[in-house]
């Protein structure tokens, strides 16, 4: 069973790093729910 | 032919009253919690001029000081000083303090919108002036000042921006509308802001190239601000604005925009309108932005740090037609982040890197600097964001790795040998991609590089037209040698090759018909 597994998941992606939509993809797999996602410019 | 860079100017103006006054960290701060205890505190986290001459990040933007030397200072630099490392002026540019910034402002201003203080004019006219790059049709454009009681009346009564300087209102910005808000003071001051850094700039590229300022075609300008009135918000245009104050008399121009991956767009485009034959001489320049002032702030107030990000900063880049000497911008094989790309770390890092790279058929390791975002580590890491540069690095290097360039075990020299440790201020466009050119140039003279990679990213999200985000990249050269005449002269070699093959055909076919 997946830590994220039936969880409700807010992401904040980084451009620099790792971005919103490929966190959202990730965490999808892992069978949570995206509630919110964005990706932040930190600089 | 490729265009070459003929040269690069990077300056900083010190802006520590613009932090307070027009940073949107504060000016939000003022809005939703003016008694905030940053509020009260930042005021004790301000540099003085002199500190910011010491710091080594800027002496190495202004040309002072070389990044791999940098690098070789532990890290955080704020409190490294090293002696003789203080100059105003570099080899690129120079750190410009408030108050003569000031009037620079109020000498670009072309409809009497900036005004100073009476008794400021006269205390700071003359040290302003014997700026050598302060040439006397700027020193002609001085107004004489206002009276203290006409600053107030302004700033009080009629929606008139402040300019603060040591703490006391010495001049103004008023507005350029009644009811427009896209001129308004706040607009105004932030395009004039934009402006004044940008005609540094050029003033410097004109210093460290020598060309003659008649000898200038285009002008791109590749800041993030917008000029226009309510009826064309981004009008434009910037680029042949400060054009005009620089003297630049033989040049048009135009703005290009793409957030903090503006720089990089633009370069690729001058340096495709020389290779095309369209301009000989193509300038790229970007003044500063005062709104990201004192940004980080907070987290450096609440870490006891001095508030790093009181600069604005500037730039301008020289393209012109292949000399054989300088260095040459490959635009056949350019990065793009495309609409279908992504945002996958990996298809980023492939269409920014490996793309042009498998184009020109050349591995992640043939690139001997990589130039992506070369934010200063003092400024974002103790507010959270990290090594910016250093995670573009290690993002290269993790795809060579999977690609075969190199191997696991480089991984960790890598950023390094192929990267540089981020000095430019945390001014959106100004730290992406192009800090390096200048030094490029030089690096490439020297024959310290053959070949460099600048990449630009902007957060195009950040506009809400799009959840996008984009970037590009352009390689840098070392110059092959190969003049316009070279070209010609073998265009015409081949030519004569194929009409002595065509007769030497025409020979064997004479000669196996009379067989």
């Amino acid at each position: 069973m997946s830590l994220l597994n039936g969880k409700k998941v807010i992401i904040i992606g980084d451009r620099d790093g790792v971005p919103g939509p490929a966190i959202e993809e990730c965490v999808k797999t892992a069978g949570a729910e995206v509630v919110y996602s964005s990706t932040e410019c930190f600089v | 032919m490729n265009s070459v860079i003929k040269g690069a100017s990077y300056i900083l103006a010190h802006t520590p009253d613009m932090v307070m006054e027009n940073g949107t960290t504060q000016t939000t701060e003022k809005i939703v919690n003016p008694n905030s205890e940053y509020l009260k505190e930042l005021p004790n986290h301000i540099r003085t001029y002199e500190q910011v001459l010491a710091y080594l990040p800027n002496q190495t933007y202004i040309g002072n000081m070389h990044p791999d030397e940098l690098a070789k200072y532990p890290q955080p630099w704020v409190d490294t000083t090293v002696e003789g490392m203080n100059e105003r002026v570099g080899k690129y540019g120079e750190i410009m303090p408030e108050d003569e910034f000031y009037m620079l402002m109020q000498c670009v201003d072309v409809f009497e919108l900036v005004m100073l203080d009476k008794e400021f004019v006269a205390a700071t006219k003359e040290k302003f002036a014997a700026n050598p790059v302060i040439d006397e049709t700027i020193v002609a454009r001085i107004h004489e000042g206002v009276a203290a009681s006409e600053i107030e009346h302004f700033v009080n009564e009629e929606h008139a921006e402040p300019l603060v300087f040591n703490g006391k209102t010495v001049g103004f910005v008023k507005r350029a509308h009644d009811v427009d808000a896209n001129l308004s003071a706040h607009t105004m001051l932030e395009n004039m802001v934009a402006k004044a850094s940008a005609v540094l700039s050029l003033l410097h590229l004109i210093r460290v190239t020598g060309v003659g300022k008649d000898e200038i075609d285009y002008v791109i300008d590749c800041c993030e601000e917008a000029c226009g009135d309510m009826n064309q918000r981004g009008g434009g245009n910037f680029a042949k604005a400060a054009a005009e104050i620089a003297g630049l008399t033989n040049a048009t121009g135009c703005d290009v925009r793409g957030f903090c991956a503006g720089p990089t767009h633009a370069f690729i485009n001058a340096a495709s309108l020389v290779k095309a034959g369209t301009h000989k001489n193509v300038v790229v320049v970007a003044g500063g932005c005062t709104a990201k002032l004192g940004m980080n702030g907070k987290d450096h107030v609440k870490k006891g740090l001095p508030i790093l990000e009181d600069m604005i900063g500037g730039f301008a880049i020289l393209l012109s037609e292949n000399d054989g000497v300088n260095p040459e911008v490959d635009t056949e094989h350019t990065g793009k982040h495309t609409v279908g790309t992504g945002s996958a770390p990996q298809n980023v890092i492939s269409s920014l890197v490996t793309n042009p790279l498998d184009a020109a058929g050349l591995k992640i390791t043939d690139v001997d600097k990589y130039s992506a975002e070369m934010q200063n580590p003092d400024i974002t890491k103790p507010a959270g964001a990290g090594d910016v540069p250093l995670a573009n690095y290690k993002m290269i290097a993790a795809l060579g790795v999977k690609r075969g360039d190199l191997e696991k075990k480089d991984l960790a020299t890598f950023p390094a040998e192929h990267g540089m440790v981020g000095w430019a201020p945390t001014q959106g466009h100004i730290p992406s991609g192009v800090p390096y050119v200048g030094v490029c140039r030089d690096d490439i003279l020297e024959g310290k590089v053959n070949r460099a990679m600048v990449i630009g990213k902007g957060s195009l999200f950040l506009g809400r037209m799009t959840n996008l985000f984009d970037g590009v990249s352009v390689m840098i050269t070392k110059n092959s040698g190969k003049t316009e005449e070279a070209a010609v002269s073998e265009e015409h070699i081949k030519g004569l090759i194929g009409k002595a093959m065509k007769e030497f055909a025409t020979s064997l076919l004479a000669a196996a018909d009379e067989e």
